[in-house]
């Protein structure tokens, strides 16, 4: 318990309390001074997001908490709602007050059933508590949530997947524009959130946007919550301010004598010693929190190997540059591993990596060849090696 | 008189196939619901919410497609119409992307050239088969996109060998998934054009692959057949069951009389196989290629149409009298029974309805009936030694000639159902340019029809064929009188569905024909005659679902349904590719034809007159035609073991 000490120090309901005495635009510019920026990974402002769904006009709107946490070498999320459900039940309470909803979903991961009891659990203390229901805290403010099960597929922590399976339909990413802000669950306004990201925006109207600002740097304001794990002394869930170095994160998990990390898991980058003193925030290096640490005697093609049996196992199928262009990037480490995969090719599969990126459909293959792309780029002597059978012929 | 239906409608397909509304900037009203852009440096104007494909064609600008269909949904799956957007990171789906906002485009930058490129060679690392050997050689949009991107050798390589069965277990629609690109295109036509839902995409990444239900061969599913997936597979995935061989063995046989009878629709549309514009039919000209391939006779499917008309008619009639006259109850509204896709669809989906339906069997099979008994008979040919083949839009039609209940001519009544594209592959195979053929007439004894039988291929065809000849025959009156040149429009256009009321003010006395059935029409003086239209399933769903709740069309008397969008001239045997303006032309080509006839009523036809004099003596309706030209049908609900 209290694996995140700054979490463990809020006064529960607190934020809450003040968010229900406030007119709602005052709740999303204290949310838009603090600087908080999506924690799932992609950053986007959430001031801005709730903006989006508070001024769209509909019948009905939905805070949706993203709990599909399936980011290989992300747990924090598990932890999160583990110790912390309340803080995250409380940041989705003060979002439908400030975009006008009533109905808030979570949507656990298929994998984290077991917290469902917990999970229900807290959530009928609330309700006891009048902390959710018909009159929350006597403010006259309706507002409740229910758990919607995952079912274990890593592409519905996209946002519109995530959308598509609430609605009973394959989880597959939508087109985008529309953004679920305007036409999301039901085509209603919808307001995805990181299980983190919400409890932070607990923590921010706690104890305001200054304090808040006060941590991280100035354009990745705050503290984040991160995933550690893979060859280092003391993996685990940690809590560091925006902007911290990757040196500096790795001495305090006992990983100095690292050759790479991964930062934002297997669609994340990987990132070599040499460039170690970069720091973590959206600015330079961006992250979901999830951070894989690899020591000297890691085989950069194994991991790249088994990143891309990932991607190739999680792609949806919908578009064509994810569903065979990970096939063939896979093909070329096997080819790499083999020993047989010439230069030009090795080449052709950068280009294509990067075509991948700028044309698929969602997030999932526009991301699936970074680890790919700068493994080759700063492992190369290494990988090359393998074929200098083929490149001395 | 008439009036247009707009029921609402739920579509099935999930929103990540589907276009979705556009929410337009606050100040839309302020800038005239309009946006300008520029694409490739152009200046170009649009409606908010236009795609950037579409703006470009306003200019001119080519950006390449596959999964997008004018047909369909948008789905944004191939990737192929990527696109740069200043401004954004990464490449936009042009098909996919509604303009809301002054932004510039760039259609053909290296980025955007490269990853074209990229997403074909990678198509074609997936796509087994060479195109010589393929039924879609020379019209397949992936064979064109790899010509249009400079595809020069297989950059990641190309299977060797067949990853799938191919699937041969309908009688009408062929599923070689080797050849499938996943566009979707069939899974939206099934889910959301003709909402039956056949055939969905199953597992992830590359496994994904597009199947009826459990993995099931598409003979055991619920499938009406309709053939619309085929129309709208942008490569050889899917295609119709081709009986091109046993028509060539029957026309090699010489002890074989081999018939060929066409439907108009095709005809309308043949031309285009031949690369001649949608819209300029070939009757005549088919007739004269058709003998010289080796047909015996050569009939016109009007004359079958026109037989419909009586017997459907007279059948009509039958169940007025039966709820006006003796006030028994009697099923109505009556619904239209020549569309095979449509029947097929009642059988799964409403089988509780299968009284409503006209026992009438479709012109393609009365003739087959009519030509190896009436035809076989007067002409002294043993009826076992006949084959008949019907040219039709159609791929449910193959399926409609193997029911096991279409041999009421102790003979399987039509032995081969062919589509369009497939005669047109016999003709080009005989050496035959079908557009520079002289004209012939259809052959005897059937030689004579009416507009009323062409009409038949187009949605509302069928209807207003029927009111022609019922409102003469009861009314007494010339229809010219009440609609000009007996052009009874209401029924006629595109709309999903169409609703029209008839007050029957005058009644005429009972011609001869009917004399044994009707004593007098005194019945039906007053009444309202209500007539409705549908095409397409989704439609004829929209119609259904009204019916059951006891909503309007349920006070109908008449429903003509096709199962194919546009009728006939949309059916799943159709030239490749179609879209709403090839279907409009077509239409357009068969009332033009109509209009020339110099008979355009059924019951006028004489050599339908004569078929009742000789042969079905006692008449529309009578015992003789209740064995040939009618039929039953089988309640086979949604599942199915």
């Amino acid at each position: 318990m209290n694996s995140i000490p700054t979490f463990s120090s809020m006064n529960p309901e607190a934020g809450l309390a003040k968010a229900l005495g406030m007119p709602r635009p005052d709740i999303i510019a204290e949310i838009s001074a603090s600087g908080l920026k999506g924690r799932g990974g992609a950053g986007f402002p959430t001031g801005v997001k709730w903006n989006f769904a508070a001024s769209a006009k509909a019948d009905r709107k939905y805070i949706i908490c993203n709990a599909d946490e399936g980011e290989p070498g992300t747990f924090k999320d598990r932890v999160l709602l583990q110790e912390y459900a309340d803080l995250v039940f409380e940041g989705m309470t003060i979002a439908a007050k400030a975009v006008g909803a009533k109905e808030g979903i979570l949507f656990l991961r298929g994998e984290y059933t077991y917290l469902r009891s917990h999970l229900e659990a807290v959530l009928q203390s609330r309700r006891e508590k009048k902390l959710l229901g018909k009159d929350v805290l006597g403010a006259n403010f309706e507002f409740d949530i229910r758990i919607f099960m995952g079912a274990g597929a890593y592409i519905c922590g996209e946002e519109t997947a995530l959308i598509e399976c609430l609605e009973g339909f394959r989880g597959e990413p939508r087109n985008r524009p529309p953004f679920p802000v305007n036409t999301g669950f039901l085509d209603r306004p919808s307001v995805v959130n990181n299980v983190e990201t919400l409890a932070w925006a607990a923590c921010i109207l706690q104890q305001g946007a200054d304090w808040f600002k006060s941590k991280g740097t100035e354009k990745s304001t705050g503290i984040k919550i991160f995933s550690i794990s893979g060859d280092c002394a003391r993996p685990g869930v940690y809590e560091f301010p925006m902007g911290i170095s990757v040196a500096e994160l790795l001495k305090h998990v006992g990983g100095q004598n690292a050759r790479a990390v991964q930062i934002g898991g297997a669609s994340g980058q990987c990132i070599p010693a040499s460039e170690f003193k970069r720091s973590i925030a959206f600015e330079d290096i961006p992250t979901g929190g999830s951070v894989i640490v690899f020591g000297p005697h890691r085989d950069m093609l194994d991991v790249l190997h088994n990143f891309l049996e990932f991607f190739l196992d999680e792609s949806c199928g919908q578009c064509t540059p994810c569903r065979l262009g990970n096939r063939k990037l896979l093909e070329g480490v096997e080819m790499l591993q083999a020993g047989t995969c010439s230069m030009a090719y090795l080449q052709e599969l950068c280009a294509l990596g990067e075509s991948m990126q700028l044309s698929s459909k969602c997030g999932l293959g526009q991301s699936s060849p970074c680890a790919f792309l700068s493994v080759v780029k700063h492992f190369r002597d290494e990988l090359m090696g393998r074929t200098d059978h083929l490149t001395h012929a | 008189m008439s009036e247009n239906n707009t029921l609402e409608t739920s579509r099935r397909a999930p929103a990540s196939q589907q276009s979705q509304s556009i929410v337009p900037p606050l100040n839309a009203q302020a800038i005239g619901g309009q946006v300008s852009l520029t694409i490739d440096g152009q200046e170009v104007k649009v409606p908010l919410g236009t795609t950037i494909l579409d703006a470009a064609l306003k200019i001119g600008a080519h950006i390449p497609t596959l999964c997008h269909h004018p047909d369909l949904c948008v789905a944004g799956v191939c990737r192929i119409c990527s696109v740069e957007v200043e401004g954004m990171r990464t490449l936009q789906a042009a098909c996919a992307f509604p303009i809301t906002a002054p932004i510039k485009v760039k259609t053909h930058t290296a980025k955007v050239r490269l990853a074209r490129r990229h997403i074909v060679d990678l198509l074609l690392s997936d796509h087994y088969g060479e195109c010589y050997t393929c039924r879609r050689n020379n019209n397949c949009e992936l064979q064109s996109l790899a010509r249009e991107h400079g595809v020069d050798y297989f950059r990641f390589g190309h299977p060797e060998k067949p990853a799938h069965k191919i699937d041969t277990s309908s009688y009408s629609v062929v599923r070689d998934l080797n050849k499938c690109v996943l566009c979707r295109r069939c899974v939206r036509t099934c889910i959301d054009l003709q909402e039956v839902g056949t055939i969905e995409v199953v597992g992830r990444s590359d496994n994904s692959h597009i199947t009826p239900f459990l993995d099931k061969p598409l003979g055991d599913v619920v499938c009406i057949n309709c053939g619309q997936c085929i129309n709208r597979c942008p490569t050889g995935a899917l295609h119709a069951q081709d009986y091109t061989d046993e028509v060539w063995a029957a026309i090699d046989d010489p002890k074989k009389h081999v018939v060929i009878q066409t439907a108009p629709s095709p005809r309308a549309a043949i031309g285009e196989c031949f690369g001649l514009p949608a819209g300029k039919a070939l009757t005549f000209e088919l007739n004269t290629a058709l003998r010289r391939a080796g047909f015996d006779m050569v009939f016109d499917t009007n004359f079958t149409a026109d037989l419909t008309i009586l017997e459907e008619g007279t059948e009509l009639l039958l169940r007025l009298k039966k709820a006006l006259l003796l006030r028994e109850p009697a099923a109505f509204p009556q619904f239209t029974s020549c569309s095979p896709g449509w029947v097929k669809y009642l059988e799964h989906f409403y089988p509780e309805y299968i009284p409503n339906l006209s026992t009438a069997k479709s012109p393609q099979q009365m003739f087959g009936a009519v030509i190896k008994t009436y035809y076989a008979e007067k002409h002294g040919i043993d009826p076992k030694d006949i084959v008949t083949v019907a040219l039709m839009p159609c791929s449910a039609k193959k399926f409609e000639c193997n029911r096991p209940e279409m041999d009421d001519s102790g003979f399987k009544d039509v032995d081969y159902g062919l589509t369009t594209r497939e005669l047109a592959k016999m003709i080009r195979e005989s050496g035959i340019h079908l557009p520079d053929m002289p004209k012939s007439d259809f052959d005897h004894p059937f030689g004579t029809a009416t507009g009323s039988g062409v009409i038949f291929g187009a949605t509302g065809g069928v209807m207003e064929a029927a009111l022609r000849t019922v409102i003469e025959l009861v009314c007494g009156i010339k229809v010219e009188d009440l609609f000009e040149h007996a052009n009874i429009k209401p029924v006629r256009g595109f709309e999903g569905v169409r609703y029209v009321e008839l007050p029957i003010t005058t009644v005429g006395p009972v011609p001869d024909m009917l004399k044994h059935l009707f004593p007098h029409w005194n019945f039906l003086k007053g009444a309202t005659l209500k007539v409705a239209v549908a095409h397409g399933t989704a439609n004829a769903k929209k119609v259904m679902e009204d019916i059951k709740k006891g909503g309007q069309f349920s006070k109908c008397h008449f429903i003509e349904f096709m199962g194919c969008p546009g009728g006939c001239i949309g059916g799943g045997g159709q030239p490749i590719p179609t879209s709403p303006e090839i279907r409009a032309a077509r239409a357009a080509a068969i009332y033009a034809e109509d209009a020339v006839y110099e008979i355009r009523k059924s019951h006028e036809n004489p050599d339908v007159a004569r078929i009742y004099g000789e042969f079905l003596s006692d008449g529309p309706c009578g015992q003789k035609s209740h064995k040939l030209l009618h039929t039953h049908y089988t309640a086979r609900g949604k599942y199915i073991d």
